[in-house]
């Protein structure tokens, strides 16, 4: 450990990054650049995330660190081992235990709470990417707040497919001026993002964007007058824990075509089944 | 044309564009009236395309001004608006037809979303509002409306082309910059076209300015033409007199230059 300085990043990079948040976090949904530096990781397992996750931890907080919902797969465990490494702080599975959480591809079931702050690993940070290849035309577009061309999107969605089809990445308009994509969660995280009391930092090291949502600040899901936003429903509960209005991801079992529908937030799961929660590295 | 109408809808002086020691225009200047149409021919590279860019802002110019009465009544000089005013003015109340409609169409969203941009871009956030809407802009260009969830890939060149023209009326804009519109059909096909273009002007009261090498289009479409060579206005008149009785050498070539069979 006294290899590398607290939280493997040196100060200097750390008072850059934390520059870039405090501005995201003034211009709520706005992109900052950032230097993003080479992490001990490749692009796309989190380096931005852990960028942002290293320029805010501090010796007190207790770290947690969810991939796809679960704190034992192979991401989660890594990044957690190597925050483990790097600053010693104290880690858990547990979202109410946790002051710094980070995570790829969920917001945890558990609400969260005042203090609490959320960082997201965010692939493409650019809502408008797919619809305008152009970085200068679609800064130009934030700038002028153009943004009829993402519901021409879900006009297609809606004219093909009868609802919007699209289920992760779905676009929201921050503080009522940002356009902004809110990393790959489900769109059934999508109303966890509005007026959240936790701190909400993305970032996005091959982009190298840095992005937040204050606590308290309206984030609304795109749509229309005559086909409002929904989040997904299941018609069962979680096999393992028997809850109902949780995001539940469909597990194949057998090779007969068996499966069966699991929470995705492992923590929040295994705290509603007798024998309590497995230690971290799900021991 | 409106008779009421005090003041010109654009008022061009001394528009000069350069490309490097290459003059693509030189000293335009003209008057578009409300409701008035306005053919603009020359040869190839003569400066048209230029003219029409520097207009609608997609170039920026060299020198001269550009003066715009809004619909609110105010003049605004185009080359000096302030970027966000000159692009909503450019979405609301001015439409530019591109010569290639794949330059002016979303080629991979539907024939209706494509219409409905405009709107949507405006703030129309009713689904069923938006498609009504696109359903009637494709009835006045005749576009079946069983073709409104199709892509404009699918559609023939004079399909693409009326879509385009949907897709700018739907706001009703009151200038209409076209560039080249029935470049790349044939014959028959460009003779529906500019029916439904006359019409459309007609009944909508649009102003336009279209810019051609074709003199049969600016003869059925034009109240007054601009002829341009090397940059310069050679002459400008009424269309039946510019054609009919051409004065400067080069317009008399230009006429002259037409095969009839």
């Amino acid at each position: 450990m006294s290899a590398y300085n607290f939280a493997f990043l040196d100060e200097h990079t750390k008072r850059m990054i934390r520059r870039a948040i405090l501005k995201a976090v003034a211009v709520p949904g706005y992109q900052v650049p950032f230097g993003s530096r080479e992490m001990p990781l490749s692009y796309g397992w989190g380096t931005g995330g852990v960028q942002v996750t290293a320029s805010v931890i501090g010796p007190d907080d207790v770290l947690k660190v969810i991939d796809q919902g679960a704190d034992d797969t192979t991401n989660a465990v890594s990044i957690r081992k190597f925050f483990e490494r790097t600053t010693g702080v104290p880690t858990t599975t547990r979202t109410d235990q946790a002051t710094l959480i980070q995570s790829r591809h969920r917001i945890p079931e558990t609400p969260l709470r005042a203090g609490q702050i959320l960082v997201l690993q965010v692939p493409i940070p650019e809502p408008l990417r797919w619809l305008e290849p152009r970085e200068a035309e679609t800064r130009k577009m934030h700038a002028l707040e153009e943004y009829g061309v993402m519901h021409v999107r879900l006009y297609e969605d809606i004219t093909r497919h009868g609802r919007v089809a699209q289920t992760y990445e779905y676009p929201v308009l921050v503080n009522g001026r940002y356009m902004m994509r809110p990393s790959p969660i489900p769109k059934f995280d999508n109303p966890k993002l509005d007026m959240s009391p936790a701190l909400l930092l993305f970032g996005a090291g091959r982009e190298k964007r840095i992005y937040a949502v204050p606590p308290h600040t309206r984030v609304k899901s795109l749509d229309f007058e005559d086909h409002p936003f929904e989040v997904e429903h299941w018609d069962r509960p979680c096999a393992l824990c028997g809850v109902r209005g949780v995001f539940l991801d469909e597990i194949i079992v057998d090779d007969k075509g068996g499966r069966m529908f699991a929470c995705s937030d492992t923590d929040h799961c295994a705290r509603r089944r007798p024998g309590g929660a497995p230690g971290p590295d799900g021991a | 044309m409106n008779e009421e109408a005090e003041r010109p809808l654009l008022s061009v002086r001394g528009l000069a564009k350069r490309y490097g020691a290459q003059v693509a225009c030189l000293d335009v200047g003209f008057d578009l009236w409300p409701g008035e149409v306005l053919g603009v021919v020359g040869e190839s590279g003569s400066g048209k395309t230029t003219l029409l860019d520097c207009l609608s802002g997609r170039v920026a110019a060299d020198g001269g001004r550009v003066e715009y009465a809004t619909a609110s009544g105010e003049v605004v000089d185009i080359r000096r608006l302030d970027e966000p005013r000159r692009r909503r003015l450019l979405r609301t109340e001015w439409g530019v037809v591109h010569q290639n409609p794949r330059d002016g169409l979303r080629m991979g969203v539907t024939a209706g979303a494509n219409v409905g941009e405009r709107l949507m871009a405006l703030g129309a956030r009713h689904y069923g509002g938006i498609r009504g809407e696109a359903l009637a802009w494709l009835a006045q260009v005749e576009i079946a409306g069983d073709r409104v969830d199709d892509l404009p890939e699918t559609f023939s060149g004079g399909m693409q082309q009326r879509l385009q023209i949907a897709r700018n009326l739907v706001t009703r804009p009151r200038l209409v910059l076209m560039d080249e519109p029935t470049g790349g059909l044939d014959v028959s096909v460009q003779a529906r076209l500019l029916d439904l273009l006359r019409g459309l002007v007609a009944d909508l009261g649009l102003s336009a300015i279209v810019v051609t090498h074709d003199l049969a289009v600016t003869r059925l479409l034009a109240h007054r033409l601009l002829v341009m060579r090397s940059g310069e206005v050679v002459e400008s008149g009424l269309t039946d007199q510019v054609l009919d009785d051409p004065q400067h050498p080069y317009s008399q070539l230009l006429v002259s230059s037409v095969l009839h069979p």
